[in-house]
């Protein structure tokens, strides 16, 4: 098991380096630079602020300063927030990015398995159809009218929540961010889980386990489940990474200082350093994730095996 | 050639033909209720959408001064009211549904394209080829969407059409690795063999063997791609990266919209309605479309 892990991350070194390679060229290929302005700078400051941060050398040189930068921890300055690095304002932002989106994964797991699988269990019925429509509801109404439907009803009218802000990170703001987050994975998830759910009802093993004689609850929480969780694991890798590592949108509305805003931003000032390191971030929770989404595989299924 | 001739002579007269699985797929279809209404449903936003011009005495980039954020009224024939610049929203909606619609079918064919036959070649012709492919996929996974898309966009300018091909260079992935997997699994069937045997090119087997018979699943997930895409541009319009005025898509009128929620809810209540109608739709029609070809759990 420990040997595999040590495998897998062995091998995700080249994945990450071929990665960061593609995205600081991809970002260089971008036309424009971080210090464009509507007004053009004098030749000579421009070519000064340039050799600040070490733009004026040849591109691959830049790459190579770059990525030795990394390796040594050091990610270089912002371009746009200029008293601070880049590793100052993820070490800044990502914890709060973690807490919504850690609690909106959290929420939604729990919420979409259990109600995807009590759709299963009535499948075309009226709680099926019940839950299945709200679901549908959940992904066909984008977040950014969720979540100001979210604050004009509990915040502005009802008053019990507050509108936005972040009160370092009290759980009275975090209510509302969160679960606009999660509403529209506890959609996917419930979706998902419903379809294996009622594959998974229809297996053999299922059939033995009634033939046995085992209660309802035990057959399907002991047996079934733990077959159909299986495509939510491997939906969860990827949904995960992306909830904690921020959303513009929720960030925007309510006022979070966390990181997912650093990925839009960075893109568009052409802040390079920045993307490069919301991306680089994004890039190893993705392989991370996905090697926990794989051991997981191997506790569910046993088939499975890890060598 | 000798195959054809044989199935034929096999089958007799014309009256006791097999029917083939598309058949089948279309008949269970048509009789799920909720897949026919959503088709039909949508059919009638396609064709309000292209209606749009003839439906309403408003051009979709007409200001009224005198009529700004207007609630709906009859009389001057806004029936969903203005916007904050005094444009007619009704007739918007319909044009937004022509960009939205447009971006979600273009960008999802454009998946699809490379999705299928990257899918298709990376799981016919193996080893490290397949390796080598299936890597890229990953990697292009492990890099987040928003700034690869935002990139495509700086990259190649803000033309609508772009947005389509960046939306769509974005969304194959899936799409590839979907095709891989089914791929795998008929690669190893007699027809590939026979085909094989036969002496057809590696070329052929893939365009006339191997991708008709992975289309399934594609199908399916490709009804369910086009509300996803619809989804994402509606993110892009609330970035304001998306189409530019005085065009709209549903998408950037529910932005504005979400804006004017409290004073001028019509903005917002009408463009979502028909957003949220249309996602429902396709997605009740993937959902009908899966349970046709894959008839097992009914």
């Amino acid at each position: 098991m420990s040997a595999y892990i040590a495998r897998r991350l062995l091998a995700s070194i080249p994945t990450l380096l071929v990665i960061v390679t593609v995205a600081f060229f991809m970002m260089r290929i971008a036309p424009g630079g971080p210090f464009d302005q509507e007004r053009a700078l004098p030749p000579e400051i421009e070519k000064n602020v340039l050799a600040e941060y070490n733009l004026d050398a040849p591109l691959v040189v830049q790459y190579w300063d770059y990525l030795s930068g990394v390796l040594l921890g050091d990610f270089g300055p912002s371009f746009k927030y200029r008293d601070f690095t880049v590793g100052q304002l993820l070490a800044t932002g990502f914890p709060a990015s973690l807490k919504v989106g850690g609690l909106a994964i959290l929420l939604a797991v729990g919420v979409g398995i259990g109600l995807g699988t009590i759709a299963a269990l009535r499948q075309n019925r009226a709680v099926d159809h019940v839950v299945m429509a709200t679901a549908m509801t959940g992904i066909a109404i984008p977040n950014f009218v969720m979540a100001p439907l979210l604050t004009l009803i509990f915040g502005v009218y009802l008053s019990w929540l507050p509108v936005a802000g972040w009160g370092g990170g009290a759980p009275r703001n975090l209510v509302l961010p969160v679960i606009a987050l999660a509403l529209p994975q506890i959609a996917y998830i419930a979706r998902l889980t419903r379809g294996s759910m009622i594959e998974t009802l229809h297996a053999n093993f299922v059939r033995t386990a009634r033939a046995k004689g085992l209660r309802e609850r035990i057959v399907v929480l002991r047996h079934a489940l733990k077959g159909a969780l299986l495509p939510v694991v491997s939906y969860l890798g990827p949904a995960t990474a992306q909830l904690v590592t921020g959303s513009v949108v929720i960030e925007t509305i309510f006022g979070i200082p966390g990181i997912g805003r650093y990925f839009v931003q960075g893109a568009l000032n052409r802040d390079y350093t920045l993307v490069m390191g919301a991306v680089i971030t994004y890039a190893v929770l993705i392989i991370l994730l996905n090697l926990v989404v794989d051991l997981v595989y191997g506790l569910l299924d046993p088939k499975v095996k890890h060598r | 050639m000798s195959f054809a001739s044989r199935g034929e002579a096999l089958a007799g007269p014309a009256e006791i033909r097999g029917r083939s699985l598309w058949q089948d797929a279309r008949r269970r279809l048509l009789a799920n209720r909720a897949a026919l209404a959503s088709m039909i449903l949508l059919a009638i936003v396609a064709l309000l959408a292209l209606l749009a011009p003839l439906l309403s005495p408003h051009p979709y980039d007409a200001v009224y001064w005198d009529r700004i954020q207007a609630p709906p009224d009859l009389a001057n024939a806004h029936w969903f009211g203005t916007d904050g610049n005094g444009r007619d929203l009704f007739v918007r909606t319909l044009y937004g549904a022509r960009v939205s619609l447009a971006v979600g079918i273009l960008a999802t064919a454009v998946s699809l394209v490379i999705g299928v036959t990257w899918g298709a070649i990376a799981g016919f012709v193996g080893g490290r080829t397949d390796d080598l492919m299936m890597r890229f996929v990953d990697v292009m996974y492990s890099l987040p969407f928003m700034f690869f898309v935002i990139l495509l966009m700086v990259v190649f300018g803000r033309h609508i059409f772009l947005i389509f091909v960046a939306i769509g260079a974005v969304e194959w992935l899936t799409m590839a690795r979907i095709v891989r997997g089914q791929t795998l699994s008929i690669k190893g069937k007699e027809f590939i063999e026979a085909a094989r045997a036969a002496g057809v090119p590696t070329r052929k087997i893939i365009t006339r063997h191997v991708i008709p018979n992975v289309m399934g699943p594609v199908v399916v997930y490709m009804t369910l791609t086009i509300p996803q895409v619809i989804l994402i541009e509606s993110f892009l319009s609330f970035l304001g990266l998306g189409v530019q005025e005085p065009l709209t898509s549903w998408g950037a009128l529910i932005a504005e919209g979400a804006d004017q929620m409290e004073s001028a809810p019509w903005m917002l209540v009408f463009p979502a309605t028909f957003l949220a109608l249309t996602l429902f739709c396709f997605n009740f029609i993937g959902d009908g479309l899966r349970d046709a070809l894959d008839p097992r759990d009914r």
